[in-house]
């Protein structure tokens, strides 16, 4: 080998290094994503991903009917399209939202690519850096990574089992504002909140609106699983009780991820804003998963298919349940979803779910640590697991393995006489929402 | 270039923990066989793997898994028992190698330097009293510290440990990623890595690639980020020590029996080489260290690749003959 005539080169391996945007500094890759390589392997029970479950879709006949679309409409359905997205999909959008008691307007509404998006033109719309965004503590973390990539300062507010705590908000917003802060807007979860399960009651509901008046404040809800509903009667959304209210939905849990329709609704003024920021950012959103989604809702039974999807996910939320009851070390608690994808699970103390995902790929289960859906690093005791991707069984032994890493990490800290004194939880913040 | 018959089946994935840097280094090699004219499989670690080896025309297998089964050795004893043949190191030279435990004593007897250091499974805590060996290990190996699981690779389950309160958690964290944790001194100085590749005619050293973090320790997120880290290749050091360097490398490579490819990781204090321990799976992403110590010599990434796998043909050749 010709060795030693070569010069030194000294690299970075990227000659971009210095030139990026102060908001992508915290885009690094990370061990816990990693391992999350390995929990994509069948020998794994994941716990971790918030996929839906879509393969009792009626394949055949939907592909039907999207070969007909080509045919019959394949012009337009290829074409750009408008900005706020097609007027025949935002009033499909609006018969959606009736079924959650939204009463709303076609012109109202901005067709997004997936909520994700929606929440991405909410942020730009409202956010210079250093505003603060409330929201839960704990709360989705693809809306945190959008909140941190616009250099929000993100607050977390305190939820207890019916979720967000009213008094909590005022505290907040009016110590923020008292140091100065300028306080944008509380984004929130109220049904099936991702990453707890818990959903607001009718009187918290009231309560948060109550505040959010009282101290002038915008609310931002997010609500993709909102129709996924398995015990009792739904709670009416915010947006039901407020017309001031900014909706995010979704198409991607009552039908399916892979168009990326969302969308938002939003008072008028702010609804033009965001129509032209949508224009700035993708032009017009997907125009032929507009024409596919309304192809799907006029042709199939999309509410008996919501019915069948509720269904499904009851069961393994009942496994979930099952198992975690049958399996989780004394000091272990968790929440009682009675819709959505996830189970929020409370350590015992000491642990740090963190370092525990070794031991769980080891085991082959994996799950989400908690500190991802905060964004202060706190959660350290938390993990969330999802049910609504594996089977009822495979959920049931997901528990069971993750029951086993749990006890194999206590009887370790017990030998080194390690206790629950390594500080993962904060003052006044609780590991919430913490049932025990 | 040579006319490459057969199939080359690039492994990369396997359970471990490290799965996804295996899957872009499986990625990158498989790339540059194409690019030189190979027939190449992309094959992960699964119950399908035995077919595809029994289907594959002539295979030879390039195994690219890093941690667990792909790199402990386990799974190249199987290739052995398959009768199919594989570019590195044999089954029990990669289960010695991988298994700090093991190699690093071997490289200590021949003279080099290297940590101290303690290689603890579990039981042994339980046994002998977590709270007396644990104060054990502070007063005989001292502060700072390194503690890392025997078996794993870019720095998973490590921690830098300043004092006696911080080791038992750091313990801990290794025990989650394996059985055996290593306590050693934290030797500080330079970090250097050297590259040995044997293309059949013995193994030779590479240009060392120096490493500095822009900040923090050359952790996951230092090494899998492009930016986060200076190398330079060859490194900047006196020719002696670089000679040093190259010397350990070459000789751990040796000792350890080795074949075709290894890298040995080391530390520089006061110009005198530290072992910390090699690999018979080197990282081949755009920010592994191999790569770059194949830049600096002059040849390219996609020509080495190519040798390696016209070398262990060549080896099966003579071996039938
Ligand atoms: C609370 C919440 N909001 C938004 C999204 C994004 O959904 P999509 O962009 O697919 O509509 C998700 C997806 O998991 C979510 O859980």
């Amino acid at each position: 080998m010709s060795s030693l005539e070569m010069p030194r080169r000294s690299t970075r391996l990227d000659p971009y290094v210095d030139q990026y945007a102060e908001r992508t500094s915290s885009m690094t890759v990370s061990a816990v994503r990693a391992l999350f390589a390995v929990a994509n392997r069948p020998e794994v029970v994941s716990l971790a991903g918030g996929m839906p479950n879509i393969t009792d879709l009626p394949l055949g006949t939907i592909g039907d009917a999207f070969n007909d679309l080509v045919r019959s409409a394949g012009v337009q359905a290829m074409q750009y399209g408008s900005g706020q997205g097609e007027l025949f999909m935002r009033e499909k959008i609006v018969e959606v939202m009736a079924e959650e008691q939204i009463h709303a307007n076609p012109d109202d509404v901005v067709v997004t690519c997936g909520s994700q998006q929606a929440l991405d033109l909410v942020t730009r719309i409202f956010i210079d850096p250093g505003d603060v965004i409330l929201c839960e503590a704990p709360s989705y973390v693809g809306a945190l990574g959008t909140f941190n990539a616009s250099q929000a300062r993100i607050h977390h507010v305190a939820m207890d089992e019916h979720g967000l705590l009213p008094d909590a908000l005022r505290t907040a917003v009016l110590a923020l504002r008292a140091e100065g802060a300028r306080v944008k807007f509380l984004y929130t979860i109220p049904n099936y909140n991702n990453p707890t399960g818990i959903t607001q009651t009718l009187d918290r509901r009231r309560a948060l609106l109550d505040v959010a008046h009282e101290v002038d404040l915008l609310v931002v809800e997010d609500n993709p699983y909102g129709l996924l509903t398995f015990d009792g009667d739904p709670v009416p959304a915010l947006r039901a009780m407020d017309d001031q209210v900014i909706y995010l939905g979704s198409f991607s849990k009552t039908f399916a991820p892979g168009f990326r329709i969302g969308w938002v609704l939003a008072p008028h003024a702010v609804r033009e804003r965001l129509v032209i920021a949508q224009e700035a950012a993708v032009l017009s959103p997907p125009v032929f998963s507009q024409f596919a989604i309304a192809a799907y809702l006029d042709r199939f039974d999309w509410r008996g298919q919501i019915v069948a999807f509720r269904d499904m996910y009851r069961e393994r939320r009942d496994a979930m349940l099952r198992g975690l009851e049958d399996h989780m070390p004394a000091g272990t608690t968790w929440t009682r979803p009675t819709g959505g994808f996830f189970v929020w699970v409370t350590l015992p103390e000491g642990l740090d779910s963190q370092a525990l995902l070794a031991r769980a790929v080891n085991e082959r289960v994996a799950y989400v640590p908690g500190s991802a859906f905060y964004a202060d690093g706190f959660g350290g005791r938390n993990l969330r697991a999802s049910y609504c991707f594996p089977t009822a069984e495979r959920i049931y032994e997901g528990t069971r393995r993750l029951g086993r890493v749990i006890a194999a990490e206590l009887e370790m800290r017990a030998t080194f006489g390690l206790g629950a004194e390594t500080p993962l939880h904060r003052p006044g913040l609780g590991p919430a929402p913490d049932l025990s | 270039m040579a006319d490459p018959t057969g199939t080359v089946v690039v492994l990369a994935g396997g359970l471990s923990h490290e799965r996804e840097v295996s899957l872009r280094s499986g990625r990158r090699v498989a790339t540059a066989l194409r690019e030189t004219g190979h027939t190449v499989l992309e094959a992960d670690v699964n119950g399908q793997l035995l077919s595809v080896l029994a289907d594959a025309d002539d295979p030879l297998v390039f195994p690219v898994l890093h941690g667990g089964a792909g790199e402990d050795g386990a799974l190249r004893e199987v290739l052995d028992v398959l009768g199919v043949s594989y570019i590195g190191s044999t089954g029990r030279a990669s289960h010695i190698a991988f298994d700090k435990a093991v190699a690093t004593p071997l490289v200590a007897a021949a003279g080099f330097a290297t940590p101290r250091q303690a290689a603890l499974p579990q039981d042994m805590f339980r046994e002998l009293g977590a709270h007396a060996l644990v104060e054990a290990l502070a007063s005989g190996i001292g502060f700072p510290m390194m503690v890392k699981p025997a078996q794993s690779g870019s720095s998973l389950g490590c921690t830098r440990v300043e004092s006696a309160d911080a080791l038992p958690a750091a313990i801990v964290t290794a025990f989650g990623y394996g059985e055996v944790a290593i306590v050693e001194e934290f030797i500080e100085g330079r970090e250097v890595a050297v590259s040995v590749v044997d293309l059949g005619d013995g193994p030779t050293a590479l240009p060392a690639v120096e490493i500095e973090p822009v900040s923090g320790p050359y952790d996951y997120a230092a090494r899998y980020t492009a930016g986060q880290t200076r190398f330079s290749a060859p490194a900047d050091l006196p020719a002696a020590v670089a000679d040093a360097c190259a010397d350990l490398a070459v000789q751990a490579h040796r000792i350890l029996g080795l074949r075709d490819v290894s890298r040995t990781d080391l530390i520089i204090r006061d110009d005198t080489p530290y072992f910390l321990e090699v690999n018979v799976a080197p990282g081949m992403t755009d920010t592994s260290l191999l790569p770059l110590a194949i830049e600096a010599s002059g040849v390219s990434f996609e020509e080495i690749c190519s040798s390696l796998v016209a070398a262990a043909r060549g080896r099966e050749e003579s071996a039938s003959a």
